[in-house]
């Protein structure tokens, strides 16, 4: 697999892109967010200090997920009242992207479901009923935007405040309604146990192993 | 495959923080999943995410204050994982003007997350949050809740608010706040649901032994005695009732066959009949010897059945089942009587005019009855058939060991039923013993 490259068009330092669908990327010298387009790579702005986070996932984090390994790539980190969370941007060796929350560890996996028809907006207990199962509302959030690392299967950068509706089933699945766009975007996957999903190169915490 | 994009090693920001309102230093021990933090000398409670850790709210703690059993900062396993004690709160509810209060230590490991130990006056619970969404069957009477294929009944519903806390919370805590906190149990599990606004958190605690707690963290002391039954405590007796209902059935079946094995090579085999009569008015020597007769098989019982014609009368028979070789003699007497007439309850009866009697233990070999019959004089005639069975099944014995068998489960299921009736004494759906149905 060849990864392509370029220079930063900010500092000149080579960026690699791990995943060849990958839009959009964060120089990791000077933090320029960097978005291909059809020859080189475009700043389009700068990322800010990131927030101090507890996330035991960082890049180059891998696990296996569905007999699927996977590696982190990139994440999207939003802020809401009660702190902040992850989605950490996965690379799935079938050459799949998919993402893992991870909020106060607790960890979902849930991969972009289009196609479903979706409501304009819900509230809490509204149930709805994709791919023959029901999923109920059991959260929304109002959060913003804080920051990105590593590489989006996307652009992302611009936001500020974005609506999540987070769904539930009688059987750990989950779903989310990102609300951040005009047309509102769904994700399908389930809940998942930290130890089910085999991950390797994990960040350290001193005292703990 | 290139490094590059790997971020280094992250440090966990630690930080090194005093409280604004003291001075004192404060540990945090979840790094940035930390909410709110406490401060154990001066009680105020501080916004951990703003770098100035405003101060939310202060509470008076001088007259309650709570230490918690397992003291912040200490490390056990749970489950294989290792957890640090990082919060403490105590929570208390009103049930009819009386307070009852409960703790709950917030536990915590990097990966893993948060996990909950809750303890009632003795009584522990191993918590976490609930990752698929319960089914609750609300039309119900009492309440149910369907999780994960199990069934889960409605225990209490009740207001508790935080009356105590020590330490840090991933959520935003304040001493006074109140939630709607209603269980369902399942023991030795129980779910849990507090609802703040229209949000409603689920979590599911599994019942722990105080002593399973000191082991995991490492207490020195002995855990304080749990008292009463409590809610999702699972009964010392469940499995055994189960077990012991089994185990009965068991040996019932092996009753029946015993007693049909026996039933079908049974003789069951007449092997006397003598037809006599007996005056009572003669005097003079009223017994007599049968003719002998022959007692096969091995060594087994005999029935002696009395078939008479006694009406209003009484008889009295001295048997003697002699063995002709060796003269080993069975002695027995069976007195028959049957009464029978009508007075101002309408007609009446006592008694009867035959009798049977199972003679234990006869080897084989000839064998006569020596007979001695006796009656009031005066009553006169009376006739009666002596009839001599070899090897009778005798059901007694069957209806004694049922009984036997029958006892143990009996009793062990009153037993549990009394841990049932304590356990749902505490709830909202008293078990009514005497009348009446479930309200």
């Amino acid at each position: 697999m060849t990864q392509p490259t370029a220079p930063c068009p900010n500092c000149g330092a080579q960026v690699v892109f791990r995943w060849s669908s990958s839009v959009q990327t964060v120089c990791e010298y000077c933090k320029s967010i960097l978005v291909r387009t059809d020859v080189d790579l475009k700043k389009v702005g700068e990322v800010a200090d990131l927030p101090p986070d507890s996330s035991p996932i960082q890049i180059g984090t891998e696990g296996s997920y569905n007999h699927k390994a996977f590696t982190a790539i990139g994440r999207i980190i939003y802020e809401y009242e009660q702190g902040n969370w992850n989605e950490w941007h996965l690379m799935l060796n079938d050459g799949t992207s998919g993402w893992l929350s991870d909020a106060q560890d607790e960890y979902a996996i849930s991969f972009a479901a289009p196609g479903r028809k979706l409501p304009d907006q819900c509230r809490v207990g509204d149930r709805f009923v994709w791919d023959n199962e029901g999923y109920e509302v059991t959260t929304i959030t109002k959060a913003h935007y804080r920051g990105v690392q590593g590489e989006l299967p996307f652009q992302y950068w611009d936001k500020t405040d974005v609506i999540f509706a987070d769904l539930r089933s009688l059987t750990g699945k989950f779903a989310t309604i990102d609300y951040s766009d005009e047309q509102p975007a769904l994700y399908l996957g389930e809940m998942v146990e930290f130890d089910a999903l085999g991950l390797k190169n994990l960040r350290t915490f001193e005292g703990w192993s | 495959m290139s490094a590059g994009g790997r971020t280094p090693p992250g440090k966990p920001q630690t930080r090194a923080l005093n409280c604004p309102g003291c001075g004192a230093a404060l540990t945090v021990r979840s790094f940035n999943n930390a909410v709110t933090i406490v401060c154990d000398s001066c009680h105020s409670i501080l916004d951990a995410k703003d770098p100035n850790l405003q101060i939310l709210q202060q509470f008076k703690a001088a007259t309650d204050k709570d230490r918690p059993h397992i003291p912040l900062g200490t490390r056990g396993k749970i489950r294989g994982t290792d957890y640090e004690v990082i919060g403490f709160e105590r929570r208390t509810i009103h049930v009819e003007g009386v307070a009852y209060s409960w703790h709950e230590y917030v536990l915590f490991n990097p990966f893993k997350g948060f996990r909950y130990l809750t303890e009632y006056d003795g009584h522990w619970n191993d918590c976490s949050t609930l990752k698929a969404l319960p089914d609750v069957v609300s039309f119900s009477s009492p309440p149910k809740v369907k999780y994960l294929g199990e069934t889960y009944k409605h225990f209490q519903t009740a207001r508790a608010s935080t009356s105590f806390v020590l330490g840090e919370f991933p959520w935003q805590v304040r001493v006074g706040e109140s939630v709607e906190v209603s269980d369902y149990v399942s023991p030795p599990r129980v779910l849990s649901s507090e609802q703040t606004g229209n949000e409603v958190t689920w979590s599911m605690g599994e019942y722990m032994l105080g002593r399973d707690v000191w082991k995991a963290f490492r207490l020195p002391g002995s855990p304080p005695e749990a008292k009463g039954v409590y809610e999702n405590q699972p009964s010392p007796m469940s499995g055994e009732v189960k077990s012991i209902w089994l185990t009965f059935a068991f040996l019932l079946l092996a009753l029946v066959v015993l007693m049909i094995g026996f039933d079908l090579s049974a003789q069951n085999k007449d092997v006397f009949t003598g037809y006599y009569k007996y005056d009572s008015n003669q005097r003079g020597e009223a017994s007599f010897v049968t003719d002998d007769f022959e007692v096969k098989g091995h060594t087994s019982n005999v029935e002696l059945k009395t078939t008479t014609d006694l009406n209003n009368r009484w008889i009295y028979l001295n048997y003697a089942l002699i063995n002709e070789t060796t003269g080993q003699a069975f002695d027995f007497g069976r007195e028959v009587s049957y009464y029978h007439g009508y007075d101002s309850d309408g007609s009446w009866s006592e008694g009867s005019a035959n009798d049977a009697v199972a003679v234990p233990g006869v080897p084989p070999g000839r064998y006569y009855l020596r007979v001695e019959p006796e009656g009031d004089p005066g009553h006169g005639m009376t006739y009666y058939t002596v009839t001599v069975k070899r090897d009778v099944p005798q059901y007694s014995f069957y209806a004694i060991a049922l009984g036997a068998l029958l006892l143990p489960a009996i009793l062990l299921s009153w037993r549990a039923l009394s841990f049932e009736h304590l356990r749902w004494a505490e709830s909202d759906h008293p078990m009514i013993s005497t009348s009446g149905g479930d309200e």
